[in-house]
């Protein structure tokens, strides 16, 4: 494959794939939330659909294979968020690192 | 607490889902990260996440059954519907926001289903969130390829004299289907009917219910 | 093929394969189909997705058989598959030189 050309692995219709897997699940709480940032920053003009898309792709295959739909969207969200300057990465991981350490669960680590 | 109730189901039927009370994980760290600092930033506030999630919650297949029931009982409301579903979903009342809607009726030799192969868009303001599978690469990959045996997996063989019309959401237009009206519902109510559209049938991968 | 895309016209989609984020998808391109309805104009994703201004270009919903699409691999030759594509990504007349 030639370096510079991305696969784009996301364009599925017509590939090879198995069974539909029919499990569904109710959303969490931080699944709902990040649907909700996605809505209101692409509202207020912070960056578009499809800027959360290209941000998906570009995430690669692995990402699909790995992360669950809500992980890869707040992965995307957030490097828009940066692109467009809503905040630094410094102070991403200044804050991440803050709330990881407030508790073993998501509730826990609610800010209070 | 530990989640030690796997038996128990949700109001929608589905298993709950680990909520605040699982590990904290890395994307879970982020969300909280980032949502933070948008509102301190004053780029949003936690009132308008808290509405954004309650208007979502709002929106559920039972939009879209109401919208079909309509549309078997009133001539003129399904011509209104097939013309301009999004203005027909806003003069049932139904906060749709800028969704750009296009209905696609079932009839006696035609079958509509809906899937996006490019990413995973959905009617998502009149139905509701996505089921898992709709997102899932199975879906669709093989829908566009082999829609009647993916439909087969989903219960539902269509015969030869049937045409399936595959409808993939690849740019601003969201489908919904319209499915044919069951036999045997003559003069049931619109409410009654409604209870019979399921959400898969508005996708296409199901037939509405049958009367009891 | 007539020279205008327009309802009912035969159109096929551009054969190539831009880097970078694009909205016809690969299992369509270079093949023909017949415009299905006019949707009007929309931003063109090709420059929303870079955070770029974006002028309206025109979205088509084209109609395509599956036997257009698959071949004699087709699972129903006469089954159809309706999308929607720019109107940038529509040929009227002869393809693209490459």
């Amino acid at each position: 494959m030639q370096p510079d050309v991305p696969s784009h692995w996301h364009d599925m219709g017509g590939g090879p794939a198995g069974s539909v897997p029919r499990a569904e699940h109710d959303f969490a709480l931080w699944e709902k939330r990040v649907d909700a940032l996605m809505v209101l920053m692409s509202n207020k003009g912070h960056f578009t659909v499809d800027g959360l898309r290209r941000a998906l792709e570009e995430m690669g295959e692995t990402a699909f294979e790995t992360m669950s739909y809500y992980e890869r969207w707040i992965a995307a969200i957030n490097r828009n968020l940066v692109a467009a300057g809503a905040y630094d990465t410094a102070e991403l991981a200044a804050r991440m690192e803050e709330v990881a350490r407030r508790g073993a669960t998501y509730g826990d680590a609610q800010s209070r | 607490m530990p989640h030690d109730h796997a038996e128990h189901l949700s109001p929608s039927g589905h298993p709950y889902r680990p909520d605040d009370d699982g590990p904290l994980s890395y994307w879970q760290v982020m969300e909280i990260a980032v949502r933070e600092l948008l509102v301190e930033k004053g780029h949003v506030t936690p009132e308008e996440i808290a509405a954004q999630i309650e208007a979502m919650d709002a929106r559920s297949p039972a939009q879209g059954a109401a919208l079909v029931a309509r549309a078997w009982c009133d001539p003129a409301f399904r011509d209104r519907l097939m013309a301009d579903a999004s203005a027909a979903s806003r003069e049932m009342g139904f906060d749709i926001g800028a969704l750009h809607l296009v209905a696609v009726a079932n009839d006696a030799v035609t079958h509509n289903v809906v899937t996006c192969t490019l990413c995973s868009c959905y009617p998502r303001n009149l139905l509701g969130l996505p089921p898992d599978w709709y997102k899932s690469r199975a879906y669709r990959s093989r829908v566009v390829r082999e829609p009647r045996a993916v439909l087969a997996e989903f219960g539902l063989d269509l015969p030869p004299s049937v045409r399936v019309r595959v409808h993939d959401s690849t740019a601003d237009m969201r489908y919904v289907v319209i499915p044919d009206r069951p036999a045997g519902t003559d003069g049931m109510s619109e409410e009654a009917l409604a209870a019979l559209v399921t959400r898969d049938s508005m996708i296409g991968t199901g037939l509405p219910r049958t009367p009891a | 093929m007539p020279n205008r895309v327009e309802p009912g016209a035969r159109v096929r989609v551009r054969d190539w394969s831009p880097p970078g984020h694009v909205r016809a998808p690969a299992y369509l391109r270079g093949r023909t189909g017949i415009v299905e309805r006019a949707l009007g104009a929309f931003p063109n994703p090709e420059r929303l997705a870079y955070g770029l201004p974006a002028e309206e270009r025109g979205l088509w919903r084209v109609r395509f058989t599956m036997a257009e699409l698959w071949g004699a691999a087709a699972e129903t030759p006469e089954d159809t598959l309706d999308a929607e594509i720019y109107e940038h990504w529509l040929e009227t007349g002869e393809p693209h030189a490459a």
